[in-house]
């Protein structure tokens, strides 16, 4: 087992970390240096379009990738405190997926809720059953003890009636309700991390709002750590105190909420504020960004967004890749402007 | 309702039944209102939105103007350039199919809506071939002048889908659409499935083409931003019954209806400074096979009284342009969104 | 594509840059068959199975030509004779000219059965283009040469069988006789499929209710008592040519309702596509819609139904033909050939009259894996992504 002693106070220290998966076209670079650290307690938004390596990211935490990737460099350090004795760090890219290891960090440590969450409950077993099945798993506790466990966090989550609804089917809850069944599920184990994988993208704008309120409260109450992953900067400014913006694969930009939405630096950050319609300006022009996101299989060279960025200088940007450059306090971002 | 000369489109009480099915002979038990008695009207060139949550019945509504799926009952009468009136909801199948040209839609999901087999040619060739247009010299300037209209490469016609992303795919969409040069558009949530980065092109493409041609949108959407940002008007869907429709700026403002109020306050704004402070709804949406008596939002609506439950209000125009079925319209005060000015627009 | 920088931490070493390569622009102005070939390619079972497959029908078309003997000529000195194996050098030395040893008769010493034994002293040559049994070729001109055959003695690769039969020319000729049957049924089945199925799918409703029951009455019925019944009803008098139409409509009317559910399901999902809704928006009619937009889109999937149902098919006639129901001798295929071969004395004195059932289990492989690789490389725009 590699562990090693704590340095930081980071709950998770993700370092340098590539990943690549192998496709009939070639190995393809889906992470490429990617770094983030995140505090226990700090709900971190991980911004990004279709092919930022978002999920891949969020994914190889828990050791979940799809069989053709390959965790090319980096590492990933989890602290885990257990039963109250001295915190020691993980690296997880060293601990075998298959594990037992790394199924107890799984759902125990670190906690993951996803877009569509029929894919976290099983159709065939209630809902009590699959809360309590992971509470017994990670948690030192009988079986009557697990079930009122999964009451009380259903009960959290909003559900009226738990006694009654924890012994229900998955396909007798509404979508909202779905959702919210998941984060009980998820926050069942008290995870000292959650990653939250696109968890509104699927529901209607009521009920986003409603699992936002949610998430936040139970982040307050329980003093977990979340990492949102959201392609929606509507809901990342409302739910993240720190953002850290991906593109293809790389981090462009990373810093506190506000800081990024008042004070934007990356042309890719800038503009993208710029393509989205805010309410109550509704007859300004949208500033679109010029192209399309290249295709993985067509990463450019130098810097990653330099076919699209309208700064970019010729000789510089296509050809060198930028540094992740301090620009103010816990603000940084890749580009050569900033150099 | 009122119809001026420049109204294009007059929707009458459309409803839509969708039969429910059960049992091993497949007999018919009842039926489901997918969208029950709207009315409403669009005018030339102009961007209708409709929002509304999943179930609420909009893209049913999009479908059953152009006939794609067919109404249960109701009149859409179109409008035409030269005075005449067309009953769109009784033509017969094969003036239907001349009719169609007028009315034209664009898909939500960019790869599903295009033939993976038909080169990008033959995909905005087809309404021309399909209409009479059979010189190939012709179909191919018509194309190219579509193609550059939408901003797409010419080069890359004789490309096939597969070869494009979703943003260009979308303007592929959009410029079959427009082969006919049709006065009326349904946008079946148009951008929902494009980047965030891509949107914004297509959001723009849209309202060019629409001051260029004189287009008449019906923007379904249930992203109330890109709605804010699109619409001429917003209509407000909920399971199947219209509950407000108002001019932009002033349904954002000035919201009548309790339900609007909820969608509005739940809006994520881009903006750290600007928390947003969701209206509480109980409950869920109910099932719409077995939908509540009176008003269909009585059991979430915190304004409700007694006569909510048992009456179903009448949509009616409040103010001049503002609807709602709501028995307190106009009366309660209901929050909308702070920096919308009314007298905007 | 990017050339990675594998192990390079730093970050500011220049990349090459890439462009759209002339392996792109193909791949973007590709259609769907190429697309399907592209994907195919890399299947190599597949790929092998069908070569397979191309051997054995080739094989088939041309037997006369390919065969030393016709399926029927009797050899009566050589009345169930091992296979007599190719050899290009013995005890008295090599020969460039592949040869077979010839064939002395011995006496069995216990039951004094004259018994055909190789004689390694005498050498009969094969040639090539030698003049043999005549034939008619496809029915239109006739001939007397074949591809290889000795000028003295007698040449029999997979040996005879109790009447004196060459078995390899009657393999050859058998798996024409089966693959005709195979091709013949499921184009019936297909026709019938295409017209049921496509009548369910595309109009849907209460058509499509009342035709998924009858397919469904046709599914439950049990196979193989209704071949035996609808086989056993032919009348003994039928000509060979009568029994084999009749058994090919048997298979195709039996065979047709898994393709129908295949067809009428396909058609239920693309009649649903955002693309065919959008032709009917223009103004298309049916007859386009069906043409343009339906049939391309599920003529691959339904290439591999065919050639998935096809072992079915050809199963079917050897298992019907095994237990005598199906085609009679002097009619040759894989089934009869077996069917001749069901006995003690054949398992245990003359095993090569089995080289049929290896033909036929090869045959059924690979049309199993090449329909595997094809289903596989059907629908070429499913990306795989994240």
């Amino acid at each position: 087992m590699n562990t090693l002693p704590a340095q930081s106070d980071a709950l998770l220290d993700i370092r340098d970390l590539a990943i690549s998966f192998k496709t009939d076209e070639g190995k393809v670079r889906a992470v490429d240096g990617v770094s983030i650290s995140v505090k226990p307690g700090q709900i971190i938004g991980v911004v990004g379009e279709s092919g930022s390596g978002k999920s891949v990211t969020m994914q190889s935490i828990l050791r979940i990738l799809p069989g053709n990737a390959i965790v090319e460099r980096g590492e990933i350090l989890l602290r885990q405190s257990r039963n109250g004795s001295d915190a020691e760090v993980v690296d997880v890219t060293q601990i075998n997926p298959n594990s037992k290891r790394m199924r107890s960090i799984r759902g125990g440590e670190v906690a993951m809720i996803f877009q569509e969450p029929t894919a976290s409950f099983s159709p065939v077993y209630t809902i009590g059953n699959q809360m309590m099945e992971a509470i017994l798993l990670h948690r030192d506790v009988n079986k009557p003890e697990a079930r009122t466990i999964a009451i009380d966090m259903l009960a959290r989550v909003g559900i009226s009636n738990p006694e009654r609804r924890i012994d229900q089917y998955p396909f007798e809850f509404s979508g909202g309700m779905r959702q919210r069944a998941m984060i009980a599920l998820a926050l069942s184990c008290n995870p000292s991390l959650l990653i939250a994988d696109e968890p509104t993208t699927a529901l209607d704008v009521t009920i986003q709002a409603q699992v936002l309120e949610l998430m936040k409260d139970l982040q307050r109450d329980l003093g977990m750590a979340i990492l949102f992953i959201t392609h929606n900067l509507g809901v990342i400014a409302q739910i993240a105190e720190e953002i850290v913006v991906m593109y293809l694969g790389t981090i462009v930009e990373k810093g506190p909420t506000r800081e990024i939405f008042h004070n934007p630096k990356h042309p890719y950050t800038v503009n993208l504020l710029k393509a989205i319609p805010k309410v109550g300006q509704s007859r300004t022009r949208l500033a679109a960004i010029e192209g399309n996101v290249p295709s993985p299989l067509e990463r450019p060279t130098g810097c990653i967004f330099h076919t699209r960025c309208s700064q970019r200088t010729h000789g510089t940007c296509d050809v060198y890749a930028p540094k992740l450059t301090q620009i103010g306090p816990d603000h940084t971002t890749s580009c050569f402007l900033y150099e | 309702m009122t119809t001026t000369n420049h109204t294009l489109l007059e929707v009458r009480n459309l409803t839509k039944e969708f039969p429910l099915r059960k049992g091993f002979f497949n007999r018919t038990q009842g039926s489901i209102k997918a969208v029950s008695d709207v009315s409403f009207t669009i005018n030339r060139g102009e961007t209708l939105g409709l929002v509304g949550e999943s179930g609420s019945g909009k893209t049913t509504i999009g479908r059953s103007l152009l006939r794609a799926i067919e109404p249960s009952s109701g009149k859409v009468l179109f409008h035409m350039d030269e005075g005449q009136t067309v009953d769109v909801t009784s033509l017969g199948m094969n003036e239907l199919r001349t009719f169609r040209r007028n009315m034209q839609m664009i898909f939500q999901d960019p790869y599903s809506s295009l033939n993976p087999r038909m080169t990008v040619r033959d995909i905005i060739a087809e309404p021309l071939v399909v209409n009479g247009t059979s010189n190939r010299t012709e179909i191919d300037a018509q194309v190219r002048d579509i193609a550059l209209r939408c901003k797409l490469n010419i080069e890359h016609l004789r490309r096939f889908p597969h070869a494009f992303s979703g943003g260009q795919r979308q303007r592929i969409g959009i410029a079959r659409a427009l082969a006919l040069n049709p006065a009326f558009i349904v946008c079946d949530e148009a951008v929902f499935a494009l980047d965030v980065s891509v949107q914004a092109g297509v959001i723009n493409l849209l309202q060019d083409l629409q001051v260029e041609l004189n287009l008449a949108y019906l923007f379904i959407a249930h992203d109330l931003s890109i709605v804010e940002h699109i619409s001429d008007r917003v209509a407000v869907l909920y399971l199947g019954r219209l509950v407000e429709l108002a001019a932009t700026p002033k349904l954002f403002a000035n919201p009548f209806h309790p339900y609007t109020e909820a969608l509005l306050s739940a809006i994520p704004e881009a903006d750290p400074d600007q928390p947003m402070r969701p209206v509480a709804l109980a409950g869920e949406i109910p099932n719409p096979a077995n939908p509540p008596s009176g008003c269909y939002f009585h059991p979430r609506c915190r304004y409700a009284e007694e006569i909510c439950k048992t009456t179903t209000p009448e949509w009616k125009e409040y103010q001049p342009g503002h609807f709602a079925a709501c028995h307190f319209a106009g009366e309660l005060a209901l929050k909308g969104v702070e920096n919308v000015k009314e007298g905007e627009a | 594509m990017t050339i990675l920088n594998e192990t390079s931490q730093d970050t500011s070493i220049p990349t090459v840059r890439s462009g759209e390569s002339e392996a792109t622009l193909r791949y973007y102005s590709a259609s769907q068959w190429q697309l399907i070939w592209w994907r195919f390619r890399h299947h190599r079972t597949a790929l092998a199975g069908g070569i397979v497959l191309i051997v054995i029908a080739l094989a088939g078309a041309f037997a006369e030509f390919l065969t030393p003997y016709t399926g029927t000529t009797r050899n009566t000195e050589y009345l169930l004779g091992p296979p007599q194996p190719i050899r290009f050098w013995d005890t008295n030395g090599f020969s460039l000219r592949p040869f077979v040893h010839g064939v002395k008769t011995e006496r069995d010493p216990v039951t004094l059965r004259p018994l055909p034994v190789a004689d390694p002293e005498t050498r009969w040559y094969i040639r090539f283009f030698t003049h043999g049994d005549s034939y008619t070729f496809f029915g239109l001109f006739r001939s007397d040469i074949h591809l290889f055959g000795t000028d003295e003695g007698f040449l029999h690769l997979f040996g005879t069988d109790d009447i004196g039969r060459d078995v390899f020319s009657r393999v050859l000729y058998a798996g024409r006789t089966s693959l005709s049957i195979g091709v013949l049924g499921v184009l019936i089945a297909f026709v019938l499929a295409l017209i049921i199925g496509g009548i369910a799918g595309y109009f849907g409703g209460w058509i499509d209710y009342i035709i998924q029951r009858l397919t469904e009455i046709v599914r439950v019925a049990p196979v193989i008592p209704l071949y035996m019944g609808l086989a056993a009803s032919f009348p003994r008098e039928w000509s060979t040519e009568q029994v084999f139409f009749a058994m090919t409509l048997i298979l195709g009317l039996v065979g047709w309702p898994t393709l129908s559910r295949r067809i009428r399901s396909q058609l239920l999902t693309l009649r649903n596509e955002d693309y065919v809704t959008a032709a009917r928006l223009a103004g298309a009619k049916a007859s386009r819609i069906i043409s343009v937009h339906l049939l391309p889109a599920f003529s691959s999937y339904i290439i591999v139904d065919l050639v998935i149902s096809f072992p079915y098919m050809i199963l079917s006639e050897t298992a019907l033909s095994f237990v005598g129901l199906g085609l009679r001798p002097p009619a040759i295929s894989w089934g009869v050939l077996l069917q001749e071969a069901q006995n003690i004395r054949a398992i245990q004195q003359a095993p090569w009259l089995f080289i049929p059932a290896a033909v036929l289990v090869i045959a059924v492989l690979a049309f199993t894996v090449l329909g595997d690789g094809l289903r596989d490389a059907a629908d070429p725009y499913t990306v795989t992504g994240s």
